[in-house]
C-alpha cells in the first residue's frame, strides 16, 4: 500500500510542480482572502490580533478547498478511473498517495500564511511545539476528510458546490480544534492547547481509517 | 482448451438501461475477433464489460478463467483496454504518463524504454507534455500503456481512430505480434476492411445482442497465425 501511495503522491506532486496551480492560484488567493480580513477588521486592530487564530484557519480550509477540487479532477481526466481500475494500485494506497500530496500542498501553503499573519497581523509565534503539532494534526485531517469527500461527490454533475457543502460541516471540529489549539499557543498557554490538538488527532486518524477503507468502494460506485 | 472469453446470454446495465441485452461470445487463445455494429449497437459495452469495468448482471460472462460476476479483478490486470479515453494527465510528459502506468502495473522500468522505443516516442518527444501532443500522439502514449502491461487479452476500441497510415501499420504490426506471442484480442472498428484484415472472426452487434439472434459459431481450436487466414474464413454472426 505505501508503495502505491508514494507513486501517486509523486504523480500529483509533479502535476503540481508542473500546472503551479497551487503556487500560482490558490497560495495568492489565500493571501488576498487574510489581506481582506484585515482591511474588514482594520479598525480594531485588538480584533484582528485575538482573531488570528480562527482567520488564519478559515483562509486554510478555504484554500483547501481548492487543492482538493484539483486533486480530485486529475482522477476524473480523461479515462484516469478506468486506467487506476485496471491497474494493480491499491486503492487504499490511491487514498492514501492523494491525501499526502493534499498535506504536502496544504503544508507549504500554511507556511506561507504563517509568514503572512504574522507581517499582516502582527501575530507574535509562541508554543512552537504546539503551533506545529496542531497544524500536522489538521493539516492530515483536512487533506483524509477532504479526498474521502471528493472521491464521494466525484462522477455528479454538481461536484464543485457540492463538496464545499458537504466538506466545512464536517471540518467544522478541526476549524474549532485548531483555532482554540492556536489561541493557547500564541497567548503561551500551551496546556489548554494540548486536548485541542489530541481532538484534531483522533479526527486525523478516523478519516484516515475511514478514507483507506471506502475509497476502494468509492472507486467503483462512482 | 478453455476460451479466454465466454459471455452466455450476457446482461449488463448502465445506469438503468440495458447496454447489453444478451450477448453470446466465446473467444479461443490466440484469436482476433471484430465486433462490428452501428452506434449504439454494444461494441464498446462489450469491451468495458471484458475488461471488468461494466458489471455483467445475468448470463454467465467468464474472462482468463475468472467469473467476472464473483469478482471481476483478477481479470483486470491481466487485460489492456485501448479506447477513446486516454487515461493520461495533461500537465506530465510522455515519459512521466508511461512510467507511472508502468509502475502502477508493477512492470519494469525497462519495459517502459522498450515500449516507449516500439511506439517511436523514444526521442526527444518523450519529455514533451501530453497537452502539447496532437492526437495520433496521444494514442501512440497510450498504446505504450497499453504495452508496458503485457496484457493477455488486448481489448481495442476503434484503435485505428486518430491514427496516420504509418502508425495504424504499426498498431497493426503490433496486435499481430502479440497474438504471435499468445495473446487474444477483441477489437471494434468502424474502419471495416483494415479491421477484417486483421481479425480471425466477426461477431456483428445491434441493439446490444447479437445480431439475427445466432448462437456464435465454436472458436478455432487454437491460436492462428494472422496473416494466414483469408478473408473467406471471417465468419459473420448474423
Amino acid at each position: 500500500m505505501w508503495r502505491d501511495a508514494t507513486l501517486v503522491a509523486g504523480r500529483d506532486l509533479r502535476v503540481e510542480a508542473r500546472s503551479r496551480v497551487t503556487a500560482h492560484q490558490v497560495v495568492p488567493f489565500a493571501l488576498l482572502v487574510l489581506v481582506l480580513f484585515a482591511f474588514a477588521l482594520d479598525p480594531d486592530r485588538g480584533i484582528l490580533e485575538r482573531a488570528t487564530p480562527g482567520l488564519y484557519w478559515m483562509t486554510v480550509l478555504f484554500s483547501a478547498l481548492a487543492a482538493l477540487a484539483r486533486s480530485a479532477a486529475l482522477e476524473e481526466a480523461d479515462g484516469v478511473r478506468d486506467a487506476v481500475r485496471l491497474s494493480a494500485l491499491e486503492p487504499a494506497g490511491v487514498f492514501a498517495g492523494k491525501a499526502l500530496a493534499v498535506a504536502v500542498e496544504l503544508v507549504a501553503l500554511e507556511v506561507v500564511l504563517g509568514a503572512a499573519v504574522v507581517v499582516l497581523y502582527g501575530a507574535e509565534p509562541a508554543g512552537i511545539g504546539l503551533l506545529a503539532a496542531t497544524a500536522a494534526a489538521a493539516t492530515v485531517a483536512v487533506a483524509s476528510a477532504g479526498t474521502l469527500y471528493a472521491a464521494l461527490v466525484s462522477g455528479l454533475r454538481a461536484r464543485e458546490t457540492l463538496l464545499p457543502l458537504l466538506l466545512l460541516p464536517v471540518l467544522a471540529p478541526v476549524l474549532i480544534g485548531a483555532t482554540r489549539a492556536f489561541e493557547s499557543a500564541l497567548a503561551d498557554d500551551p496546556v489548554a492547547g494540548w486536548p485541542w490538538c489530541g481532538l484534531l488527532a483522533a479526527f486525523a486518524f478516523v478519516y484516515s481509517v475511514a478514507g483507506a477503507l471506502a475509497y476502494g468502494t468509492l472507486l467503483e460506485g462512482t | 482448451m478453455e476460451p479466454v472469453v465466454h459471455l452466455r446470454d450476457a446482461v449488463a446495465l448502465l445506469g438503468r438501461f440495458p447496454a447489453l441485452a444478451g450477448i453470446d461470445l466465446d473467444v479461443a487463445r490466440g484469436d482476433v475477433v471484430l465486433l462490428r455494429g452501428p452506434n449504439g449497437a454494444g461494441k464498446t459495452t462489450v469491451l468495458r464489460a471484458l475488461a471488468g469495468l461494466v458489471p455483467v448482471v445475468r448470463g454467465e460472462a467468464w474472462v482468463l478463467g475468472h467469473d467476472l460476476r464473483a469478482d471481476p479483478r483478477p481479470v483486470r490486470r491481466r487485460v489492456g483496454l485501448l479506447s477513446h479515453a486516454t487515461g493520461l494527465f495533461e500537465d506530465l510528459t510522455v515519459d512521466d504518463n508511461v512510467t507511472f502506468w508502468g509502475r502502477a502495473t508493477r512492470a519494469a522500468d525497462a519495459d517502459v524504454e522498450a515500449a516507449l522505443a516500439v511506439v517511436g516516442l523514444s526521442g526527444p518527444r518523450r519529455h514533451v507534455p501530453v497537452a502539447r501532443l496532437s492526437a495520433g500522439q496521444r494514442r501512440r502514449t497510450s498504446l505504450a500503456c497499453l504495452l508496458v502491461r503485457r496484457p493477455e487479452l488486448w481489448l481495442l476500441d476503434e484503435p485505428h481512430a486518430g491514427l496516420d497510415g504509418t502508425a495504424r501499420d504499426l498498431l497493426d504490426g503490433l496486435v499481430r505480434q502479440a497474438v504471435e506471442e499468445g495473446a487474444t484480442v477483441v477489437l471494434s472498428s468502424h474502419e471495416l476492411e483494415r479491421a477484417e484484415a486483421l481479425a480471425h472472426r466477426v461477431v456483428t452487434l445491434d441493439g446490444g445482442t447479437n445480431a439475427g439472434g445466432d448462437p456464435v459459431p465454436a472458436p478455432p481450436a487454437g491460436a492462428r497465425s494472422l496473416g494466414s487466414v483469408p478473408p473467406s474464413e471471417v465468419s459473420h454472426v448474423a
